[in-house]
């Protein structure tokens, strides 16, 4: 059989495949959507990318500066980083520890450090590690903090944090919203008119105050995974009535489409109609105005645990990783804790680019 | 007329459209879109429709197949020797008798699923009037491609890969899917252009003598009309003004309205001197017809007591209807 021609290709294309061809010519979405891809596989993956317990003290590591790691000894590939010395300070008489020149320490792959559970799996594998470490030692790629942990630990487990909460906050308020929204449509009437007056009041409410008094009434004595959830709903419960919105708005125009009234005089059912004809019609929208709604949850989260009213410690965060740079004095002396931000304004530039792209690419048809 | 190979009576069909204003949402008025329409279209024939724009024919159409539900008056279907009401009927009883009359639609690319393949767009009235075999379905799908002359090749092809004729023909095969006995077209060539509009219409033509349909023609030209209808009703602002024989009514109509439409449709031969009836003025507003006579402000004939008194729709010869005070004594142009 001949290969089908281009124009045939294109007569027997799902709306799918449309979109796909579309999306594919915006070139920034494209790339976003790799960034974005990539991130999510380092959320995935953030124990084993860690090079050290991100919970783990130690007072002789305090901010150690971002430690380079060298790849070539003697000529040959075979990376290695300085160990660690203390020195004492002959003005003030502390005791400073700063990397030892004259020491090598070997880096290894797939090296065994601190134990974690990946898919319930327990492993110790890192992807980099030491060979015979002295006390102290270590890789820090993006220095360390006051507490002497690893930036660069932490940082992968505050972007699986942070990535994760995005998606469960915005798998909550899509709930919301589908449900809310198309309640709103189909019924229509009073129903509609008190939806659509709460989401009007909803989103008329100053955020900051309303989270402040929402994060406030948490109970303090809450676990991490606790406080995890009831962020992400306080936060999905601000975020629902946008896509509420969205849907209702399809909902109400697909309504008085020809297709629709061709169906319901065909005999179809209102279950029918709604999810062979109207939902399939608008999915594509939802998935872009989720994209959309997604970095503004990131953003909300980052913010709350900024001002410290989010997640709170020994949680991490991009908010929590972010709260250290907040005084000018620990700035001066460890500007490396500020690279925390990098991966935020990456990945909210990348959602939204890539909702971008969706957005346009959504109705191939028009 | 006898009463027995009457499909569709339609008495007194009205639909009006509240306005709603303010934050209690108060009634503040209607738009009368449909306001006391009655007709009756006998088994086999092709009823025509005609109007302007807003004329409320696209709504009397869906008052009709009950798409949306009528305001006032009866719709009488009679099928295999029954006759119901669609008008009061309720929603479950009448999912069953909907197989029995289906629609042609205006726009041939907003009245096709533009996610579903041709083949599921024309089987889905199929599927949901119990025909589960997908095999079985699949046989009458070709068989109704093939009936509209569209290669059954196509079966899995999207309605994007199609033209809007090809589209148009998509949705007769959908409409005639269940072996109606009624099909209400709702300007079916309108959006089409000139050269495939005569196509389709051949092709409804053909069907009607092939399968014996009735049809309910709704149209904005009459150009187009006059080559599928046996009887033509005009409608103004929600009402018929003028019913009659195609023929009669082309040569000899009697509502000043109806000779403005026909002057107004272009003429096939060379060099004939055009003698168009230019209408002033916007059609009525239906939410505010004016007194009297609704067409009298455009109408170049009206007198005071078109002013004043509405006309009523009355039989002047038979089979003949029209509004009019004045519907003896003009003598108005036809064409033909």
């Amino acid at each position: 059989m001949a290969a089908p021609s281009d124009s045939e290709r294109y007569a027997v294309a799902t709306q799918w495949q449309l979109t796909w061809w579309r999306f594919r010519r915006h070139k920034l979405a494209m790339v976003s959507l790799v960034v974005v891809v990539l991130f999510y596989l380092l959320a995935v993956s953030a124990d084993f990318l860690a090079t050290s317990d991100p919970h783990e003290t130690d007072a002789r590591t305090s901010y150690i500066a971002p430690q380079p790691i060298h790849l070539f000894d003697d000529g040959a590939f075979r990376p290695y980083t300085y160990g660690l010395k203390g020195v004492r300070d002959v003005k003030t008489f502390k005791l400073i520890y700063t990397l030892d020149t004259s020491r090598k320490v070997y880096v290894e792959f797939f090296a065994r450090g601190y134990r974690y559970s990946f898919l319930g799996i327990e492993t110790d594998l890192h992807l980099l590690g030491l060979k015979d470490a002295g006390k102290g030692d270590g890789i820090h790629l993006l220095g360390t903090d006051l507490l002497g942990r690893d930036l660069w630990s932490r940082l992968m487990v505050a972007t699986r944090v942070s990535l994760t909460i995005g998606l469960v906050g915005v798998s909550i308020s899509l709930f919301l919203g589908v449900l809310l929204g198309g309640v709103s449509a189909i019924y229509g009437g009073w129903v509609d008119t008190v939806i659509q007056r709460g989401i009007e009041v909803v989103r008329s409410m100053p955020t900051i105050p309303l989270w402040l008094g929402l994060a406030a009434a948490l109970p303090n004595d809450w676990s991490v995974t606790q406080i995890y959830f009831a962020i992400t709903i306080i936060i999905s419960l601000l975020a629902w009535t946008d896509l509420a919105r969205v849907v209702r708005g399809k909902f109400l125009s697909l309504r008085e489409e020809e297709f629709v009234m061709a169906a319901e005089l065909a005999g179809a059912g209102q279950t029918r109609i709604i999810f062979h004809h109207m939902l399939p019609s608008f999915a594509s929208h939802i998935i872009a105005a989720v994209s959309l709604a997604l970095p503004a949850m990131i953003i909300s989260e980052t913010s709350l645990s900024f001002l410290g009213l989010g997640l709170r410690p020994p949680a991490i965060s991009w908010g929590i990783l972010l709260q250290d740079a907040q005084n000018i004095q620990t700035l001066a002396l460890a500007p490396w804790l500020l690279f925390s931000a990098v991966p935020v304004i990456l990945v909210i530039l990348a959602f939204n680019f890539l909702g971008d792209g969706l957005r346009d690419a959504a109705d191939p048809y028009g | 007329m006898s009463g027995s190979d009457i499909i569709l009576d339609v008495r007194g069909l009205k639909k009006h459209f509240p306005i709603r204003r303010g934050l209690l949402r108060r009634l503040s008025g209607q738009v009368r879109a449909v306001d006391g329409v009655s007709f009756s279209i006998r088994r086999g024939e092709t009823l025509a429709l005609v109007g302007e724009s807003g004329c409320g024919k696209t709504t009397a159409a869906r008052c009709i197949l009950r798409a949306i539900p009528p305001s006032a008056g009866a719709v009488n279907f009679t099928i295999d020797g029954r006759t119901v009401d669609l008008a009061t009927l309720p929603r479950r009883q009448l999912r069953p008798l909907r197989r029995h009359m289906q629609m042609v639609f205006q726009d041939p690319y907003s009245s096709l699923n533009p996610r579903m393949v041709v083949g599921d767009i024309i089987g889905e009235p199929l599927l949901i009037n119990g025909m589960a075999n997908r095999a079985e379905r699949r046989a009458r799908v070709t068989q109704l491609m093939e009936l509209v002359q569209l290669p059954s090749a196509y079966f899995n092809r999207f309605p994007h890969a199609f033209s809007g004729g090809q589209r148009q023909r998509i949705g007769i095969a959908r409409a005639l899917a269940l072996n109606p006995g009624l099909i209400v077209a709702d300007e079916p060539v309108s959006a089409l252009d000139v050269s495939v509009q005569a196509q389709i219409l051949n092709l409804m033509l053909d069907l009607q003598d092939r399968l014996g349909l009735t049809y309910l023609f709704v149209a904005h030209d009459l150009s187009v009309v006059k080559h599928v209808s046996d009887r033509v009703a005009v409608m103004y602002v929600g009402r018929i003004v003028e019913l009659a024989e195609t023929e009669t009514l082309y040569r000899r109509p009697l509502h000043p309205y109806t000779e403005a439409l026909l002057s107004a449709a272009p003429t096939p031969v060379p060099g004939a001197i055009s003698s168009r009836i230019v209408l002033e003025r916007e059609i009525a507003d239906p939410a505010n017809p004016p007194p009297g006579c609704p067409f009298h402000p455009r109408c170049r004939y009206a007198t005071d007591m078109c002013r004043s008194e509405v006309p009523q729709l009355q039989e002047v010869e038979p089979g003949r209807w029209v509004s009019c005070h004045r519907a003896g004594e003009l003598g108005l142009a036809g064409v033909g």
